[in-house]
């Protein structure tokens, strides 16, 4: 092919694009929540320190922290998501899991042409460093058409950029919504009801009728309280080469995720934080019914309408600074732009200083 | 979601508009919005009979 060809080809190819990767912070750079949350394990986690990534999971006897730890032995990246292995658990109940997850809305993956004669190969890549060589499944898991994809990989004590492509699905259409609709995940541990069954690579199968296979094959992080996890520079993209990884500033992955998760504090400050640095202010009018009234607009709209957590400045929740901290205070008419507020019979009355601090949650 | 209370929220129109839920110790706002997970586990949850929601005052 002539380098005109080629150019010709670059240009026209999903790699010649910005926003290649499907994965929102991939260089595990954003972490709203919290750089550190300790005694995870005793059942589903959810989303506890790094933005987009989410802990799922079934009661353990063992127990990790999940951190964004920064690392200075892996060039182009600052920061991983790290778990640590602080209680072990070698007798492994059927229904006992740990999975890592980044869930995707639908709307965003039509470029897969999933469910099509068309259907795009997909490539998963990362970067992962352990104590001591696993094999771990990656699957991507398709919610909308209860249908699974797995493959087995092995880490090693060093950092090694794993590619791993799956085939095209051509059964199953993803909603063409802000629903969650695939997922690519990483089981970490698994009891039977996930490992009992056949381990089948790269095939495309119904996740209802062969959750059995989820996981065949796979150690457990939890065997051990020296094991430990480090992942980044995670992408999903379509073809089957892993390209080079698509670097993206904090602010506009920020942006990103405060589409799913955003907070009042500052940045680096943990929600319910005895601060009033970031606070939405308003003031009393009255002192019966009523006497205050306001409105939080949101940086970012929503994926959805969100769920509410409102804080005063002693970081009590379901509550409100008014006057004095722990007012009770009712949220109105929530959005996904924002949500009205107002107090009734604010002791200091009219002219006082309202001050509500918030967390907004639109996870998948 | 480890739920130890909800109870439903009326609006200015006295119409349900969110439930209240304690979830961990931590007192949340989750919208009557089946896009909103928290709202579809609590639904899972009611409809498992593992959770009652109380009428709002």
């Amino acid at each position: 092919m002539s380098k005109a060809a080629e150019l010709a080809a670059l240009i026209g190819s999903q790699t010649a694009q910005g926003n290649k990767n499907f994965v929102i912070n991939g260089a595990m750079n954003v972490a709203q929540r919290s750089a550190s949350v300790t005694g995870l394990g005793d059942g589903d986690e959810g989303y506890v320190t790094l933005d987009r990534i989410r802990h799922t999971a079934a009661a353990s006897a063992g127990r990790f922290t999940s951190a964004q730890t920064a690392i200075s032995d892996l060039p182009g990246f600052l920061n991983c998501l790290h778990l640590d292995c602080t209680t072990a658990d070698t007798s492994i109940a059927s229904s006992e899991l740990l999975v890592l997850e980044h869930r995707m809305e639908g709307q965003n993956l039509q470029q897969l042409k999933k469910g099509t004669s068309s259907a795009e190969r997909i490539t998963v890549s990362f970067y992962m460093k352990t104590n001591k060589a696993f094999t771990f499944m990656c699957a991507l898991n398709d919610y909308d058409n209860n249908r699974i994809n797995t493959q087995q990989f092995t880490t090693t004590t060093d950092w090694t950029r794993h590619s791993i492509t799956f085939v095209g699905d051509t059964t199953g259409a993803l909603g063409d919504d802000s629903g969650n609709s695939l997922s690519v995940e990483f089981y970490l541990h698994a009891g039977a009801t996930y490992t009992g069954g056949t381990y089948s690579a790269n095939t495309w199968q119904s996740r209802q009728a062969s959750d059995n296979m989820r996981a065949v094959g796979i150690g457990s992080f939890y065997d051990s309280t020296d094991n430990d996890i480090k992942l980044t520079g995670l992408q999903v993209e379509i073809g089957d080469v892993a390209t080079a990884f698509e670097v993206e500033d904090f602010a506009t992955t920020l942006a990103k995720c405060q589409r799913y998760y955003q907070k009042s504090y500052n940045y680096s400050v943990a929600p319910a934080t005895n601060t009033q640095v970031g606070a939405t202010y308003q003031t009393t009018d009255a002192s019966g019914n009523y006497a205050s009234a306001g409105y939080t607009h949101f940086p970012v709209r929503m994926r959805a309408t969100p769920t509410i957590t409102s804080y005063d400045f002693a970081g009590n929740s379901g509550k409100i600074r008014g006057g004095a901290d722990n007012v009770a205070v009712v949220i109105q008419a929530p959005s996904e732009n924002g949500f009205g507020n107002y107090v009734n019979n604010v002791s200091s009355g009219a002219g006082a200083g309202i001050a509500i601090h918030y967390e907004a949650s639109a996870e998948l | 979601m480890n739920i130890t209370s909800a109870k439903y929220q009326n609006d200015l129109e006295n119409e349900a508009v969110y439930i209240i839920v304690v979830d961990n110790g931590v007192t949340r706002f989750v919208p009557l919005d089946p896009a909103n997970k928290d709202y579809a586990e609590i639904l899972r949850q009611v409809a498992a009979g593992e959770l009652t929601i109380e009428d709002a005052d």
